[in-house]
């Protein structure tokens, strides 16, 4: 439109969605895809019900459960009661409202925000919510998406829309090359380092910069899906060629002309020239050095050439409180070197590092080599199809070679919620994204980093610096 | 939703930032079908002891007056984290109607308003009046007049805030949403109509 100011991504896509605006406003946002899984939705359901409603649009709608489900014996079914019920739920409810489900034994099954774009659900331009705030991860499509709550998952479910202010632009610039050991997740874990957990409240995130351009879809969502441990609901990639040839072919991806006029659509999307930004930050990662969490909040990162630090060197006494907490809980003593502190678990998965790059990086690391004595490590695929494509490569193997677990695909030990858990006071060495106390179960003690990172402790016992390790 | 109009009681203070939503509820408990009933697990980690699951006796919840605690004061960021709405349930489900804090998470505060649960953002310097204030206990109830936007304190200060009115206005009338964008139907078929023209690519979840 001729005269019409610069606008971002954020804007072009929030604009092409508004079904109402009202004075005060609010937005009522129209939704193109509902991801919905076993945790937040049965409230959602039985609300609906309540009032009599249907599912507005199953067909923008899809279903799988991942959270609660084991990773081995599949076949024999869910063992723990609760979890149990929560997957029949969901599948009494899918059966009732006629959604779309993926089944616990298909092959397609696996973790939410992986199998969304892996499919080609998850496509540019698009909305995309979901009752888990890890929604951020389809971002990377240069879509948004954001994590929804159950009462916003049962609005969405009748209404297909939901009443929305719109978000502050922020714009995280990344340049310089990526040195040699450092991954999507350290990118991320610096940013997080850099912003802090609130840094991006209010905003939605946009990875911009030469090094984001040079990540692999993978990456993107990496980076895209630890959004919200930056506070932001959503981070958003421009598309491009990467996600172009990324998106062609999936199974429900446009195909043939549409998808040629989809690409044409796509490329209107990218922030215009001179678009306004309410934050900028930049961050220049030529001399990054891998990464890794020592406290339970995301922001807690040092690299693995550091040490833990000292709770006195915070002046804000709220902060150096905060710090002193986190290290009781971790069992951690200021100034030991990051490289002396031993593990007991590794944990290779998650929504943020469970893709077939991220298993290969894992198996690069793995292959020839031993899991450390007495050290418990799982590589844990993102989805089914992750699974299948992996043991086609004989990484597999590789993995089990080297002493790790090789699982079916789901939530696994990111959260607690299934029988895969860190045992209380024991420490792990994850690639999931939040080191919340208690998260990974009871008393667990979290530290986040990359696939790579991850593996490299599994071997040494200990964290290790993943540039030794080529 | 229970409306929220006007609400005098006793606040208890929980001055730490970051409380993340696994601190409110961790995710053991979320394998629930239900809305109600998650009032014994707020805050698990902090009010119970790991080791034998007894209330840990300095946790403020733990302490009388403030079992009977319908107001929360806390630090920044609080609600950080998860979208569970587990979160909001268990606080109401304890009894807390509304969390006075700096900041919060997005999806918390989102999910809080949903529930009739009133987030209420003041500057942190405010925030730590009112935590002094809470820890006077029964003799110092605060008041939250959602109608006129204020924080009335124990010496009658009146400290305003704000919210926005879609909000306020569901709050205030315990108006369910879903209702009010089902009125907004014929809105919704016109965009869907126009969406089928203009992205005709776009596939649907039923057929790959």
């Amino acid at each position: 439109m001729a005269g019409q100011a610069p606008r971002t991504l954020f804007d072009k896509i929030w604009d092409s969605h508004v079904v109402e605006r009202m004075p005060d406003g609010t937005c009522l946002l129209y939704i193109d895809r509902h991801l919905v899984h076993e945790v937040t939705s049965p409230q959602a359901f039985e609300g609906l019900s309540l009032a009599g409603r249907a599912v507005r649009r199953p067909d923008a709608t899809i279903a799988v459960a991942d959270h609660n489900i084991p990773t081995t014996n599949r076949r024999s079914g869910i063992a723990e009661e609760d979890s149990r019920l929560q997957v029949e739920t969901l599948e009494k409810n899918v059966a009732a409202f006629g959604v779309p489900y993926i089944p616990v034994l298909d092959d397609r099954q696996g973790i939410v925000h992986i199998i969304g774009p892996e499919l080609g659900l998850s496509l540019p331009g698009m909305t995309i919510v979901c009752g888990d705030s890890h929604t951020s991860t389809h971002g990377a499509l240069g879509a948004l998406a954001f994590g929804i709550g159950t009462s916003e998952v049962e609005h969405v479910l009748a209404t297909e829309t939901l009443p929305q202010r719109p978000a502050k632009n922020m714009r995280v610039e990344v340049n310089g090359r990526l040195p040699a050991g450092c991954s999507a997740k350290d990118i991320i874990l610096a940013i997080i380092g850099r912003i802090g957990t609130a840094g991006g409240t209010g905003h939605v995130i946009e990875y911009a910069g030469e090094t984001i351009r040079a990540l692999d879809m993978a990456g993107r969502m990496t980076v895209c899906n630890m959004s919200i441990e930056a506070g932001a609901r959503a981070g958003l990639v421009a598309p491009d060629e990467t996600t172009f040839s990324y998106v062609a072919g999936r199974p429900f991806a446009p195909k043939a002309e549409a998808l040629d006029r989809a690409i044409a659509y796509w490329r209107s999307l990218p922030s215009d020239p001179g678009a306004a930004f309410d934050q900028t930050v930049s961050l220049d990662v030529s001399d990054l050095v891998p990464m890794l969490t020592w406290g339970t909040s995301p922001e807690t990162v040092v690299p693995i050439t550091g040490r833990v630090p000292d709770p006195d060197q915070f002046t804000d006494p709220a902060r150096r409180a905060s710090a002193q907490r986190m290290l009781e809980y971790m069992d951690l003593t200021p100034g030991t070197k990051m490289t002396d502190i031993p593990v007991d678990v590794v944990f290779i998965g998650s929504c943020t590092n469970s893709r077939i790059e991220d298993i290969r990086e894992a198996a690069r690391i793995a292959r020839g080599r031993k899991v450390a004595p007495g050290v418990r490590a799982l590589v844990v695929p993102g989805s089914g199809l992750i699974k299948k494509e992996a043991e086609a490569e004989g990484l597999d193997t590789m993995l089990k070679a080297a002493g790790f677990e090789w699982r079916e695909a789901g939530c696994s030990m990111c959260l607690g919620m299934n029988p895969d858990k860190v045992p209380r006071g024991k420490r792990s060495a994850s690639t999931s994204n939040r080191n919340f106390e208690g998260r990974q179960g009871p008393g667990a003690r979290t530290h986040l980093l990359s696939p790579a990172m991850a593996a490299a402790a599994a071997i040494a016992g200990r964290f290790a610096d993943v540039r030794e390790f080529s | 939703m229970e409306k929220f109009t006007k609400l005098t009681a006793i606040a208890a203070a929980l001055p730490m930032a970051n409380v993340d939503t696994d601190k409110v509820i961790p995710s053991r408990f979320l394998k629930t079908i239900k809305r109600t009933g998650l009032g014994k697990y707020l805050f698990d980690p902090l009010r119970y002891n790991p080791d034998d699951g007894r209330e840990n006796p300095e946790f403020v919840l733990n302490r009388e007056p403030w079992r009977k605690a319908g107001i929360l004061v806390a630090g920044d960021n609080f609600g950080c984290g998860s979208s569970r709405e587990h979160a909001p349930w268990a606080l109401l489900d304890f009894g807390i109607r509304a969390v006075i804090a700096p900041s919060f998470g997005d999806i918390f505060y989102n999910n809080s308003l949903k529930n009739g649960l009133l987030p209420i953002r003041l500057p942190r310097q405010t925030c730590e009046q009112l935590m002094a204030d809470a820890a006077m206990g029964g003799n110092a109830r605060l008041t939250i007049d959602l109608e006129r936007q204020v924080v009335v304190r124990p010496n009658g200060e009146e400290i305003s805030f704000d919210i926005d009115p879609f909000h306020r206005h569901l709050l205030l009338e315990g108006l369910d949403d879903i209702g009010q964008t089902m009125a907004l139907a014929p809105a919704i078929d016109r965009f869907e109509e126009r969406r089928r023209r203009e992205w005709s690519w776009l596939p649907s979840t039923t057929g790959a």
